[in-house]
């Protein structure tokens, strides 16, 4: 195993939330109903931070537009892992229906995640539109399925490990990626 | 985790398995009460004996989980025709079964179950000896009642729970005397003393205190006051006092009520009415008696997740001697 390399520091991270906050709210023409879902662990404080900057950016308080989305119940892969440990969901309180539902996760990958996600959102409500946003974008799709805003696409292995590491949960912000040989038991970043 | 045998189980899985249940109860609140985590897993209500609430609750919380869920009775099945426990268990097992959750009027039943077929087998009560999915839910009923929404990683640390009644022969009080301490709470055991259990060397019974006087204890103002149901059908004529007798000595009344302030008032059900408790102490706000059914759904899909769920789960959880093995 390589020593991780570091392909996103904290500064980095920032502004890549920034960015993708602005192209959230264009691609929606405004706030308007807009929803931001993050999936647990890392995506649900990676929507909390989103929600800060459309606080900042629009005036307009968008503490009361964010929840958490557990799709722990609804992957694929229950069978054939350890049982998952499950997050809490919390649903603004308006509910979901015929607003623009954002999805917030840290990493992309096989995309099975965000099939589970868009399961789990189908038992919530109706949104009238879902879109998607990523920090990081590492590719080996095994589904149909993409991102409408990405912070960083890596180009990675799957052999290799890409890890997100934020303030909330490890104290640092960072994104490292690292060629691991043998084991792909991994967290968010190689599960996801 | 592998089984639900008992309800004595380390505080840190016991509060694993009741945040699981929180997450569970959220569904509760949707108009789509359902779940994916155990499509294509078949579930067997195996119960020897009659009971709704407990059943309809294992059966609910199976289905929430889009298990297939089939209920055997022990009347009019082979049971009944002198089938023996073990062949039950083989046969039902025999059939691709991915659970069992029994219900037996033989202490033990269960453990035996477990041992004989493979399967994950969840102990819904077995005669005298333990009713670990009902201590789940006392405990998660009623730390909700002191925390609130807030109750996630938490114990109850520092609760004082008096448990009343024939706690000698109730599997309900067994499993609650062994999980409810592990969670940090103070029991208290309160009945005539042919209910209470035979005292251990040190003078304590199942290593909890011991009281006669329901008064005294009442006087002291415990935040939570667990009725057992005087099992009419088993005590008739053995060691318990006379009906007048336990309603004058051990029954909730209402001018026990009255001095009790606003103690929980819990219940496994089903309740005699005018006896373990008044209609006015059943049904006042202190009552959890429907929360904590509420809550049974809840933790028997926490359960049923944790030991369903995945294939893997015996080989990963941690080794426990205790309750979930």
């Amino acid at each position: 195993m390589t020593a991780p390399r570091t392909v996103l520091g904290p500064d980095e991270i920032a502004r890549a939330l920034t960015r993708i906050a602005h192209e959230i709210l264009e691609a929606n023409q405004g706030p308007d109903d807009l929803v931001l879902l993050g999936i647990p662990t890392r995506g649900a404080h990676l929507a909390q931070r989103l929600a800060d900057r459309l606080t900042g950016i629009t005036g307009i308080d968008f503490s009361a537009r964010v929840g958490a989305l557990d799709v722990t119940m609804h992957r694929d892969d229950l069978r054939g892992r350890p049982t998952r440990a499950s997050h809490p969901t919390r649903i603004p309180l308006d509910g979901i229906d015929e607003r623009v539902v954002v999805l917030v996760d840290d990493v992309l990958y096989s995309g099975r995640t965000i099939r589970a996600a868009l399961d789990a959102l189908a038992d919530l409500g109706r949104p009238r539109a879902v879109r998607l946003a990523v920090l990081v974008d590492r590719g080996h799709r095994e589904l149909p399925i993409r991102a409408d805003s990405v912070g960083k696409n890596l180009p990675s292995a799957r052999t290799e490990h890409v890890s997100i590491l934020l303030e909330e949960v490890d104290g640092r912000d960072g994104v490292t990626i690292e060629s691991a040989t043998g084991s792909t038991e991994t967290g968010d970043g190689g599960a996801a | 985790m592998k089984h639900l045998l008992t309800a004595a189980m380390p505080r840190d899985e016991a509060i694993g398995l009741l945040d699981l249940a929180e997450d569970m109860h959220q569904i509760q609140d949707r108009e789509l009460k359902k779940l994916p985590a155990l499509r294509g897993r078949t579930v067997v209500n195996l119960f020897f004996e009659d009971s709704t609430r407990t059943r309809s609750s294992f059966e609910i919380a199976g289905k929430w989980l889009s298990a297939d869920v089939i209920n055997v009775s022990g009347k009019g099945s082979s049971a009944s025709k002198g089938e023996s426990l073990r062949d039950t268990g083989l046969t039902i097992a025999a059939m691709g079964v991915d659970g069992v959750v029994v219900r037996s009027g033989a202490s033990g039943a269960p453990a035996l179950l477990a041992d004989w077929i493979g399967k994950p087998v969840i102990n819904a009560g077995d005669g005298t000896h333990e009713h670990p999915t009902q201590a789940l839910l006392d405990a998660f009923a009623l730390r909700r009642r002191i925390h609130g929404r807030a109750a996630r990683g938490k114990g109850l640390d520092g609760v004082r729970i008096a448990i009343v009644g024939d706690i000698a022969h109730s599997r309900v009080a067994r499993s609650n005397a062994l999980l409810l301490p592990a969670l940090g709470a103070e029991v208290t055991l309160v009945g005539p003393a042919a209910f209470l259990p035979v005292p251990a060397a040190d003078g304590t019974r199942l290593g909890l205190r011991a009281e006669t006087s329901l008064d005294a204890v009442i006087d002291e103002r415990p935040d939570a006051l667990m009725l057992l149901r005087v099992q009419l059908e088993r005590q008739a004529g053995k060691v318990a006092p006379s009906v007048g007798e336990y309603i004058t000595g051990w029954s909730l009344t209402d001018e026990r009520l009255a001095r009790l302030g606003d103690a929980a008032i819990m219940h496994p059900g089903p309740m005699n009415r005018g006896l373990e408790l008044s209609s006015r102490a059943a049904d006042g706000d202190a009552s959890t008696v429907l929360a904590q059914v509420t809550a049974g759904v809840s933790v028997r899909m926490a359960v049923l997740y944790s030991l369903l769920a995945s294939d893997h789960a015996a080989d990963h959880r941690p080794a426990n001697d205790g309750g979930l093995r």
